[in-house]
């Protein structure tokens, strides 16, 4: 399987990453590698083999007690933010 | 035009159920609603780098529970999974949900529909998500603020097969699921705060056609009248496309209420690719069988089983027993107040009684609540005081016409219904000798009334009630006015 440079620019601009042409070819290009790396897999047959969610086989997810442990932190929290005002994350204008 | 001859309607919804958890799904920041702006959002919900979701124990107790009630395959593994999109409510740029194995899968649901038919809805999943941030957008120029004390909510996704046929049989399913969710206290159903949402997939398709037409999908409405409004506009709009030569593109629509149109969310149209995988920061979620069956024992008497138990025992119709049934408050409610009246078990009188309250809960107390705008939990005449009015309707101290002066006086004075009718002289006559006196004074006051009426003109006999109504201030027992009536109009 080989990815085309379409494919790239559509997957570039889901992850929101700006490419200059001469990036487009070169991702285009090492990403088939990559394609081509994993596509070795297809060698084996694995329709016996149960898909894995996880790496931690046989695991099972750790629940926690429903109950309040955080308490209220937003002013350290929104030191770190470029820009607030009323206790809200200003952010460029996003309406329908 | 609309021809509702030539084109099907095909409609499926997707519920959002806020969980009623205390804490979040993936975090112990408070879930509780109305807080100031990012006092509830820690860490875990900013998104920062370096922590871990740990799932919360009582979420997936409610998505179990929903399951169950809903005759489901509740998964004993399932696996959560990133939905990855850009928006600044959602500050990881991922959403945590489930995609290939929901917690609960194929169930389903029944609807009654106006002619009072059960039609079966498909439930195709529900599944455990994490709800996002709020964007606001008044008081700031060009900018919009960010709230993210939502982000991190627990979600129940309840996904419908496309099976309903019209806005009105999708607002049933909508209000049975409303309903189902707070008898199971998983969601406390508050569709203006947000806690329980709809987006509807609407499409048509000419009748007989085996393919589904192309859908869209309906976003932000917020209560049963708009999702009804929302689905009526959309299925007009596709209609006009289609049989004005066009196609209907698929695409995410927003309804607005103020212009009662549905628009295109332009946004939406290339965000559709969301690259689920597996959250490698989240196990399996694995649920033994024995659990499964801890969380069975611990259901309620549902709805359509209270609406059954309703109709056998107490004999109301399918339609009586589905309308107090929808909200357990209601039902409890109507239930309390029968117990008051303790009937023993003569079921004659208990179905009598049970009609009676019936009609009131429905009819007046409905009406007095809605007017007030309070749920019934709220009303101001507990079970208790309504039933003391009953037993005056069934002890006929009082006809239903003049019970309904007493409600009122009761809603707005917070008296009983025994201190009403004394006080304002209400009590029924009953009194045979009484109402004959009154008779016969209406009689020599309508001689040319009584004259005619004797002549053949039966109508007037209504002129005659209501006359002997009036001279005893609606007082006369209307039984015993009718057959006094029947005796002495014809004369000796």
């Amino acid at each position: 399987m080989s990815l085309t440079r379409r494919d790239v620019e559509g997957i570039a601009h889901l992850a929101r990453l700006q490419l200059s042409d001469q990036d487009l070819s070169r991702y285009t290009d090492s990403l088939t590698k990559i394609f081509a790396f994993v596509e070795q897999l297809s060698a084996v047959d694995t329709g016996a083999v149960e898909p894995m969610a996880h790496p931690l086989a046989g695991e099972a997810q750790r629940l926690r007690l429903d109950s309040v442990s955080e308490s209220n932190h937003r002013d350290l929290y929104q030191e770190n933010a470029p820009l607030v005002e009323a206790g809200l994350y200003v952010v460029p204008r996003v309406i329908e | 035009m609309t021809n509702q001859t030539t084109w099907e309607v095909v409609i499926g919804l997707e519920i959002h159920a806020q969980l009623a958890t205390r804490s979040k799904i993936f975090s112990g920041s408070p879930t509780q609603y109305g807080a100031e702006p990012n006092t509830q959002a820690d860490l875990v919900d900013l998104g920062y780098p370096g922590v871990l979701p740990v799932l919360n124990a009582e979420a997936v107790r409610m998505a179990v529970k929903f399951g169950l009630a809903t005759g489901s395959t509740v998964a004993t593994r399932s696996v959560f999974a990133r939905k990855n999109y850009f928006y600044p409510d959602l500050p990881k740029g991922y959403q945590i949900s489930q995609y290939e194995k929901p917690i609960v899968e194929h169930g389903k649901m029944d609807i009654m529909l106006e002619d009072g038919t059960i039609k079966t809805i498909g439930i195709t999943r529900a599944h455990l998500e994490e709800d996002a941030g709020k964007s606001l957008h008044e008081g700031l120029v060009g900018a919009s603020g960010i709230d993210l004390n939502r982000a991190g909510t627990p979600l129940l996704e309840i996904v419908s097969e496309p099976d309903m046929r019209s806005a009105k049989e999708a607002i049933a399913y909508l209000k049975k699921i409303h309903s189902l969710v707070r008898y199971l206290e998983i969601c406390d159903g508050n569709m203006q705060e947000g806690s329980f949402r709809c987006d509807a997939n609407v499409s048509v398709r000419r009748f007989g056609a085996e393919k589904f037409g192309t859908r869209c999908e309906i976003k932000n409405v917020n209560s049963f009248r708009y999702v009804e409004k929302a689905i009526n506009y959309e299925v007009a709009r596709q209609i006009d496309v289609i049989e004005g030569g066009g196609t209907i593109t698929q695409e995410t629509r927003l309804y607005d209420a103020n212009k009662d149109e549905t628009r295109s969310m332009r946004s939406k149209e290339e965000a559709n690719d969301y690259r689920y995988f597996p959250d490698p920061d989240l196990l399996p979620v694995v649920i033994a069988a024995d659990y499964i069956e801890a969380v069975r024992g611990t259901l309620p008497e549902l709805p359509d089983q209270k609406a059954a138990r309703f109709h056998s025992d107490y004999a109301l119709s399918a339609y009586d027993a589905g309308v107090l049934t929808a909200s357990r408050e209601m039902a409890d409610y109507y239930e309390a107040s029968l117990r008051t009246l303790n009937l023993g078990t003569d079921a004659g009188k208990l179905h009598s009684a049970a009609k009676l309250a019936a009609n009131w809960v429905m009819g007046d107390l409905s009406a007095a609540l809605n007017n007030h705008n309070l749920d019934i939990g709220q009303s101001p005449m507990d079970s208790t005081r309504f039933a003391g009015l009953l037993v005056r309707l069934l002890d006929e101290t009082i006809s239903g016409k003049i019970a309904k002066e007493v409600f009122e006086a009761m809603w707005s004075e917070g008296a009983t219904a025994d201190a009403i009718i004394e006080s304002r002289g209400l009590r029924q006559i009953t009194d045979i000798s009484a109402i004959e006196q009154a008779i016969s004074e209406v009689m020599a006051a309508s001689p040319k009334q009584l004259a005619d009426y004797r002549a053949g003109k039966d109508k007037l006999f209504g002129y005659f009630v209501g006359q002997t109504m009036k001279a005893t201030q609606g007082k006369a027992n209307p039984a015993v006015l009718n057959d006094l009536l029947q005796k002495m109009l014809p004369g000796a």
